[in-house]
């Protein structure tokens, strides 16, 4: 077989089904092989950073391994921000580069770029293929590195010469690495303090991180934290793995969290960390964070353990099977319900004077249309959904995000995605077209601002030629609106370069494109508008003008305790 | 916390990127690498790396924790915590050596038993070996003389056998 053959081969064994891709000179075998394989569907995107993050949405929202072709030298340089997206929420993409003949590497020839050597930082691991011959064993490798573990990208370099040399194809049974080898079952030992840990503990919260997503450990949080009657909140990306309906979430905590969330943090005596990693927008001021807590860490990854805060009990291994262990463990003791809610009643009653002296919240009054109204009419007209997991909600960066992180309910694991540790504007969409390819019969819905939209508002096209009816509200206020607000509030309103002179008209924007645009400018239009879009079955933009100088509260300032929010 | 040497022995694959990759982990993270020694072992598909680095405890479990996450990198032991473990560099000294000094330098470095390489009318080429300690105490006895030039290897170091049985 050729090379191209073999990695064809190659993606058929690893079940792929979709890759996102645009052509080149350098990869161009590979692409005459996918012309004779129609059981992998291959979308043509408009630029390669919407292929990458494409088959990140994908992932995101399947679980699965989303994968993404490119050529040599831009076609490369241009995924780089999406693999750094992937790499810093550890979502599993493979990314395939073209790159010149082996000769010629290191020569600068024609579209060369070493690649291998710009995402070494942001992948988790990256491979240059040297011989034909070496395909299957590292093609294998790729897959297996990238979902197995804490997940990540995988890039691997694909020189034309072996694309076409020539090797025999074998597919190894296994994959054997012996410098990697992920550990998934916790220390039994260590399960046990952290249960005697919960058994003496009076103000107890359990965080949510974007672990408990990817390890698929939603159900057993929720066991966990109904038996033990525990609250629970949850980073943005851990937003699903705790239904955000429950009456035991807190919701999301850090810079903008819930007054309640945060508050119940920092009085915590202790603290059941699972899947998290204590992002700086988390903890705020380290020092300053949760001051009288115990911490109890599970995570796959060691090198989260201990990084950014101390902790007491570190549990390394996968989350669904160390909670599945502390759950045994909670099952033998069999100490009855009754004195678990008798243990946290005090706090239980303190949580709630919180809740109720800042609640979320703002007004819908005036002309003009409150962004959180927005969301929440949206949350209302897809509840349904919502609740089921027929729902994909992708967002952009910046305010609009939070503003979804806030007020939409996510209850189900996988229904938003979002670039949490990268923050990357323009993610959303693409992302969005990946997680309809993944599911075409759920209802995605990528909520964006007016700036992240034009960031890769190319892909449009690529939606349309799919026939995908992906529905984008852009909550559209004239601003960079979150960096805007930090001029507001930290820089006396100095509002250098957040202003666009120009924004297109979206909805002819969309009507070029082929698709549907709507538009809303008073409060009362936003439900029939919103209602039109969710009803249409084809690419639908809806273009809803917000108050422009809306903020999102509360607010932790960068660097301070998150104690000290800025409420409304 | 205080700062603090630790000296790590790395086994890593014998692949052409996993060099880069250490490399690029100390810079990348903000960590010390004071030395790096490389070379291959028994097992031609691994490499043995000597990386002398600095910090307090929790850095030095940082840098420990990165290595192990490293795909490439198979095996990371902290020869400092480990017990007792031999350690030892190599170094050049080009001395210069006129008339007058000949005879000290030479004195010298039968205390020291160093070896003279390499000898010219107006230098010698010294080797040292040992702890690092001993190359210091002949790098400052020998700077009064006039050092010209110096090249080191870096440390190694390996952990010692328990005694006994
Ligand atoms: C690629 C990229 N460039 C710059 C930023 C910095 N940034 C964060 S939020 C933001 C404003 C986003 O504006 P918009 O998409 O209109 O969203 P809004 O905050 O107004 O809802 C900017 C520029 C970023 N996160 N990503
Ligand atoms: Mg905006």
């Amino acid at each position: 077989m050729t090379g191209a053959q073999i990695i064809v081969e190659a993606l058929k064994r690893e079940g792929v089904e979709v890759i996102f891709g645009y052509p080149g000179g350098a990869v161009i075998d590979i692409y005459d092989e996918l012309y004779r394989t129609p059981e992998i569907k291959h979308i043509l995107v408009r630029h390669e950073q919407g292929a990458a993050h494409a088959a990140d949405g994908y992932a995101r929202s399947t679980g699965k391994v989303g994968v993404c072709l490119v050529t040599s030298g831009p076609g490369a340089t241009n995924t780089v921000t999406g693999i750094a997206t992937a790499y810093m929420d550890s979502i599993p993409v493979v990314i395939f580069t073209g790159q010149v003949p082996t000769k010629l590497i290191g020569n600068d020839a024609f579209q060369e770029v070493d690649i291998t050597g710009i995402t070494r930082p942001c992948t988790k691991h990256n491979f240059l293929v040297k011989r034909t011959e070496d395909l299957p064993k590292i093609l294998r490798a790729a897959f297996h590195i990238a979902r197995t573990g804490r997940p990540g990208p995988v890039l691997v370099d694909l020189p034309k010469d072996v694309q076409q040399g020539k090797a025999e194809f074998y597919w190894p049974e296994e994959v054997r690495l012996r410098s990697y080898q992920p550990v998934y079952d916790p220390h039994p030992r260590q399960v046990e303090k952290a249960y005697r840990m919960l058994e003496s503990c009076t103000r107890p919260v359990v965080l949510v991180g974007g672990g408990v997503i990817s390890s698929g450990a939603h159900e057993e949080i929720c066991e966990l934290a109904e038996r033990l009657h525990l609250p629970v909140t949850m980073t943005l990306m851990g937003l699903g793995g705790f239904p955000g309906t429950h009456p035991q979430s807190l919701g999301m905590l850090g810079m903008h969290g819930t007054y309640y969330a945060n508050m119940a943090v920092a009085n915590s005596d202790l603290i059941l960390a699972v899947g998290a990693r204590f992002d700086d927008r988390v903890t705020g001021k380290v020092d300053a964070f949760a001051p009288m807590a115990k911490i109890i860490h599970i995570d796959i990854d060691p090198t989260s353990i201990q990084k950014n805060v101390r902790v007491d009990v570190p549990i390394v291994g996968d989350c669904k099977r160390s909670l599945e262990r502390l759950l045994t463990v909670i099952k033998e003791v069999a100490r009855p319900e009754k004195i678990w809610r008798e243990q946290f009643k005090d706090w239980w009653e303190q949580i709630e004077i919180w809740k109720k002296r800042y609640p979320l919240s703002y007004k819908q009054e005036g002309d003009y249309i409150k962004p959180q109204f927005v969301i929440e009419k949206l949350y209302e007209l897809t509840r349904d959904r919502a609740q089921s997991g027929q729902i994909v909600i992708s967002t952009e960066v910046g305010q609009n995000q939070m503003w979804t992180a806030q007020f939409y309910k996510f209850d189900r694991p996988r229904t938003l995605i979002t670039s949490g540790g990268l923050g990357t504007m323009g993610f959303g969409f693409p992302a969005a077209i990946g997680a309809q390819m993944g599911n075409p019969d759920k209802l995605v819905v990528d909520i964006a601002g007016d700036g992240s939209i034009q960031m890769n508002i190319q892909e449009m096209a690529t939606a349309m030629e799919q026939g995908l009816p992906i529905k984008v509200i852009i909550l559209n206020n004239g601003y960079l609106g979150m960096v805007r607000q930090w001029q507001e509030l930290f820089y006396q309103r100095r509002y250098s370069a957040v202003k666009f002179q120009v924004i297109p008209d979206f909805v002819k924007l969309a009507e070029a494109y082929g698709a549907l645009g709507l538009r809303a400018t008073r409060p009362e239009e936003v439900e029939p508008v919103l209602k039109q879009a969710l009803e249409s079955d084809r690419l639908t933009l809806v273009d809803i003008h917000i108050a422009p100088e809306e903020g999102v509260f509360p607010m932790v300032p960068a660097g301070r305790a998150t104690t000290e929010m800025i409420l409304v | 916390m205080s700062e603090r040497k630790h000296t790590l022995s790395v086994l890593v694959e014998n692949t052409p990127g996993a060099l880069a990759r250490i490399a690029g982990l100390f810079s990348g993270r903000g960590f010390n690498i004071d030395s790096l020694c490389v070379a291959e072992t028994l097992d031609p598909t691994l490499s043995h790396l000597t990386l002398v680095t600095s910090g307090d405890d929790l850095i030095i479990e940082q840098i420990i924790k990165q290595l192990r996450r490293l795909i490439d990198v198979y095996k990371v032991v902290d020869v400092t915590e480990e017990g007792e473990f031999v350690e030892r560099e190599m170094a050049l000294i080009k001395v210069r050596a006129e008339k007058e000094t000949r005879a000290e330098v030479l004195r010298m470095c039968d205390i020291f038993r160093c070896k003279v390489v390499d000898v010219s009318p107006r230098t010698y080429t010294i080797e040292v070996t040992g702890p690092q300690s001993k190359l210091q105490a002949v790098i400052e006895l020998l700077k009064p003389i006039g050092i010209k030039e110096i090249v080191r290897t870096g440390l190694i170091a390996m952990r010692r056998e328990k005694k006994g049985t």
